[in-house]
């Protein structure tokens, strides 16, 4: 039990229970609709409403834009509708302006080059038993968390 | 044909989504950067519960159903070149160690009125434009 108390200091059941229901969700996504719902594509497929760039104009982000978005506010919703039963309880990250901008920009521009992110590769990737996620989730988390420690231990 | 119900599906779908990453605490950086440093291996649990029940429906559903409940075919995750992939896996991780933040999260977190991350979405926004028009290798 100590071992556990060392790995998961604030528990276990809300890590396993929130990861469920993200599977279930994405799970349901695939099963009603056949769409493979990662979430890094949306960035790309917005730029079609704005854009002219034959990049963004390609059908896989012109065609995929509505429901993309509409996925997205299911994100926000779910989000709020937590935040109700948590009773309005608001956590705002302390994470500097700058770290965000930074570390968003560059992250955008991974996801997008590499074609996925956390759950595009990382959930849908592996689900789909698709080697290039595999190994890119292993890159991904390897390069995240060496950055991570160096910024600690130097930042 | 997109009826009503298929865009309910979608949208309930990314309700899930949310309130998952919410209930997990995935909305908030410091927790992502905390796994990242090793003090907390929370995010392998939802990584793996999202992944193992995903993976079940991904390698069923196809083998019982002939096609979606509400559409007409069961899309794949599209394949990429190997060296691509694992060059934008690099440069994303080296962004998500930075700032703690995924392109899901920086979404959802707003929802929960996590608003900063309102930054990282429009950066992410930023790094997606740069890459479409200029680095897409078309």
């Amino acid at each position: 039990m100590e071992l556990l108390d060392t790995l998961f200091p604030l528990g276990l059941g809300h890590y396993f229970t929130g990861g469920l229901l993200i599977g279930l969700g994405v799970s349901l996504l695939f099963v009603l609709t056949g769409l493979v719902g990662g979430m890094s594509s949306v960035y790309s497929a917005v730029w079609s409403y704005f854009s002219k760039v034959s990049f963004f104009q390609q059908e896989k982000h012109f065609q995929t834009r509505q429901w993309r978005l509409v996925y997205a506010a299911g994100l926000i919703l779910g989000a709020f509708i937590w935040l109700v039963f948590s009773g309005f309880e608001v956590t705002v990250t302390s994470i500097s302006w700058g770290e965000l901008a930074l570390g968003g920009f560059i992250a955008g521009f991974g996801a997008r080059l590499g074609n996925g992110c956390t759950s595009g590769h990382g959930i849908c990737g592996i689900a789909s038993l698709s080697l290039p996620s595999v190994l890119a989730v292993l890159v991904f988390l390897s390069a995240a968390m060496i950055t991570a420690q160096l910024i600690a231990a130097f930042g | 044909m997109k009826t009503t119900l298929y865009w309910l599906a979608i949208l309930g779908s990314g309700t899930l989504f949310g309130f998952g990453l919410s209930i997990s605490t995935m909305i908030q950086p410091e927790i992502v950067l905390s796994f990242l440093r090793f003090e907390d291996f929370g995010l392998l649990l939802v990584l793996g519960g999202a992944t193992g029940l995903t993976m079940l429906f991904y390698q069923m559903a196809p083998r019982i159903l002939k096609k979606p409940l509400i559409a007409a075919q069961f899309g794949q995750k599209p394949v990429d070149t190997m060296k691509r992939t694992l060059l934008g896996a690099l440069i994303f991780g080296i962004g998500w160690g930075i700032c703690g933040v995924c392109p899901g999260p920086a979404i959802a977190g707003l929802g929960a009125g996590n608003w900063p991350l309102l930054i990282a979405l429009f950066s992410m926004l930023a790094g997606a434009y740069v890459q479409g028009r200029w680095f897409s290798g078309n």
